[in-house]
């Protein structure tokens, strides 16, 4: 089984680190990783963040340096697209004519920034956040005074507002629903985030929903809401969540919804198939449900699911779903998914920047969203994986420490 | 630029140069360093690039931040010497350094 080629399509976060971990769990057949953007593997999160405050330079981007590669033989074909998998042959077709066989395929395609349905979003000023390149030409966009709109209130709308104001631009967020992050977090940090935002310059449109982006000389200069308000600007970021790069699996006949459909060990329903990543949608034990994740915890978990069963190399335990994002000197780390959850506790203020928001299913912690509180997400990550009851007369007071909380 | 000694758990040893201003870990991913995992990429949000600063170097590496405490303080198998890398700056104080690497990160 060890000597088969082993062909990774999209060289992300996932494809990266599947290489890496096929390696160090003993395969020594040839392995290569086909990626459709000009530069090897690199980390996505700081491009909202700390390099498009410039705070972090180009290379410190990359997930390894370009001797890794090579030392370990992994083929990169950069700059090259996957157009057709053909299942029968065990071939992959690509943009440049040629085709590569493997023995083992895993797909890492990763997802691409949704489109905003509305007119106007090819106009120069107009931008997305998903690569390097995407953040390179809005970084060059922000600078004093200029005014950005941004669409989306999720965490990368967010991240760039702060990153934004950083930078000095006049920052404007748009979002369609009653409140911030309203689809992956509660209403309390809901609050927090948009008065923290709020009391550093940024502006909120909720409930507004983009109907146009209009131009002029082909250059942005406004955006449109459905009730008609305009709303002049120089720089627009739609940030309405990414869809998974699914076509060429579903083409090839493989399960997808939302997502490439994979089990715990991110194999698809081809033998020959694995896929990781954004791509997909995978099983979450702890919640009994299937869900599409977008985190590079999640991609790193499933990178090792893959390698490990291909390699027959012990599977990684099972990881609670996490995530962060930097918004000034606010960190912010969430441990779970807020499934079936019928009340909140709140630890420490909000008013501090220092609180942790539980969402509790009776006494098991479903979720925890902890700003600038450490403990509390490494605490309540571990006692949402161990499905450890807690008291909740000790979860909502600060002075006890996470340790005595479990009952 | 400082030389720095990353000791795997195993006993291996890597002695590379590190250049001002990265952190121990990333001197450590930019050298194919094994042992460091670095999940969260140096935002102090994972606790995987967790070390052990060698006795000697102790004071030089400075203290933890409380953020960083706080991680470590969950950290599997901390010990007093144990440090976040992403969370070491190398400047050429650092020169000689010497941290060992845990078993497994996570
Ligand atoms: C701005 C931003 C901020 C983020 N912040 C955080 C954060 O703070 N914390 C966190 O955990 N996660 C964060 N994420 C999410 C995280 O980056 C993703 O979960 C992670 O990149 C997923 O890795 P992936 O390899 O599945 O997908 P990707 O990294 O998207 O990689 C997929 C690659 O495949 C390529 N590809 C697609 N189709 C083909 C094809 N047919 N042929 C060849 N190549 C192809 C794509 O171009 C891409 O290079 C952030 C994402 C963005 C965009
Ligand atoms: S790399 Fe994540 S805490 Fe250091």
């Amino acid at each position: 089984m060890s000597d088969q080629r082993i062909v990774i399509l999209g060289a992300g976060h996932a494809g990266g680190s599947v290489a890496a971990f096929l390696r160090q769990y003993g395969h020594t057949g040839p392995i290569a990783i086909i990626g459709d953007e000009p530069v090897l593997p690199y980390q996505r999160p700081p491009l909202s963040k700390a390099w498009l405050k410039g705070e972090a330079g180009e290379d410190d981007l990359q997930l390894r340096p370009p001797s890794f590669y090579e030392e370990a033989s992994v083929e990169v074909r950069l700059g090259v697209r996957a157009t057709a998998i053909d299942r029968e042959a065990h071939t992959v077709a690509l943009s440049d004519g040629s085709s590569l066989a493997y023995g083992k395929l895993i797909l890492a395609m990763g997802a691409r920034a949704r489109p905003l349905p509305a007119p106007g979003t090819d106009l120069a000023g107009v931008y997305v956040l998903r690569t390097a390149a995407d953040a390179e030409a809005l970084k060059s966009e922000l600078t004093p005074g200029r005014r950005l709109m941004i669409v989306g209130g999720g965490y990368v709308g967010l991240e760039v507002a702060a990153s934004g104001r950083a930078l000095g631009a006049e920052v404007t967020v748009i979002e369609r629903e009653p409140r911030l992050l309203a689809r992956v977090a509660g209403e309390a940090l809901s609050g927090f985030f948009h008065g923290y935002h709020g009391a550093r310059g940024v502006r909120f449109v909720l409930g507004g929903s983009v109907s146009a982006i209009e131009g002029e000389g082909g250059k942005v200069s406004a955006v449109v809401l459905d009730h008609g308000e305009r709303l002049p600007c120089d720089v627009v970021l739609v940030g309405v969540g990414a869809i998974p790069n699914q076509e060429l699996a579903q083409a090839a006949g493989l399960a997808c919804q939302d997502g490439v459909v994979v089990d715990g060990q991110a194999r698809t329903d081809d033998p020959d198939i694995y896929a990781i990543g954004d791509l997909t949608r995978r099983p979450l034990p702890l919640y009994n449900r299937a869900f599409r994740l977008e985190s590079v915890p999640s991609a790193l978990e499933q990178a090792k699911q893959a390698a490990a069963d291909i390699t027959g190399f012990k599977p990684p335990p099972p990881e609670v779903p996490w995530f962060w994002s930097d918004q000034y000197d606010l960190k912010l780390q969430i441990a779970g998914l807020p499934f079936d959850v019928d009340h909140l506790i709140v630890r420490g203020d909000p008013l501090s920047a220092k609180f942790a928001v539980f969402h509790m299913s009776g006494d098991l912690i479903q979720a925890v969203e902890a700003v600038n509180s450490p403990a509390e997400f490494m605490g309540g990550r571990l006692l949402i994986g161990a499905r450890r009851p807690v008291s909740r007369e000790k979860l909502a007071d600060p002075a006890i420490s996470m340790k005595e909380v479990g009952v | 630029m400082a030389k720095i000694t990353y000791i795997e758990h195993g006993g291996t040893e890597h002695s590379v140069d590190v250049r001002n201003g990265l952190s121990v870990m990333e001197g450590a991913i930019k050298n194919n360093v094994p042992g460091i995992d670095a999940d969260c990429g140096g935002a102090c949000a994972c606790a995987t690039c967790h070390v052990y600063v060698d006795d000697a170097w102790r004071e030089k590496t400075g203290s933890a931040s409380a953020m960083e405490e706080s991680m470590l303080d969950f950290a599997q198998n901390v010990e007093p010497n144990s440090r976040l890398s992403c969370q070491i700056r190398v400047t050429d104080a650092l020169d000689g350094l010497i941290v060992r690497l845990p078993e497994d990160q996570h």
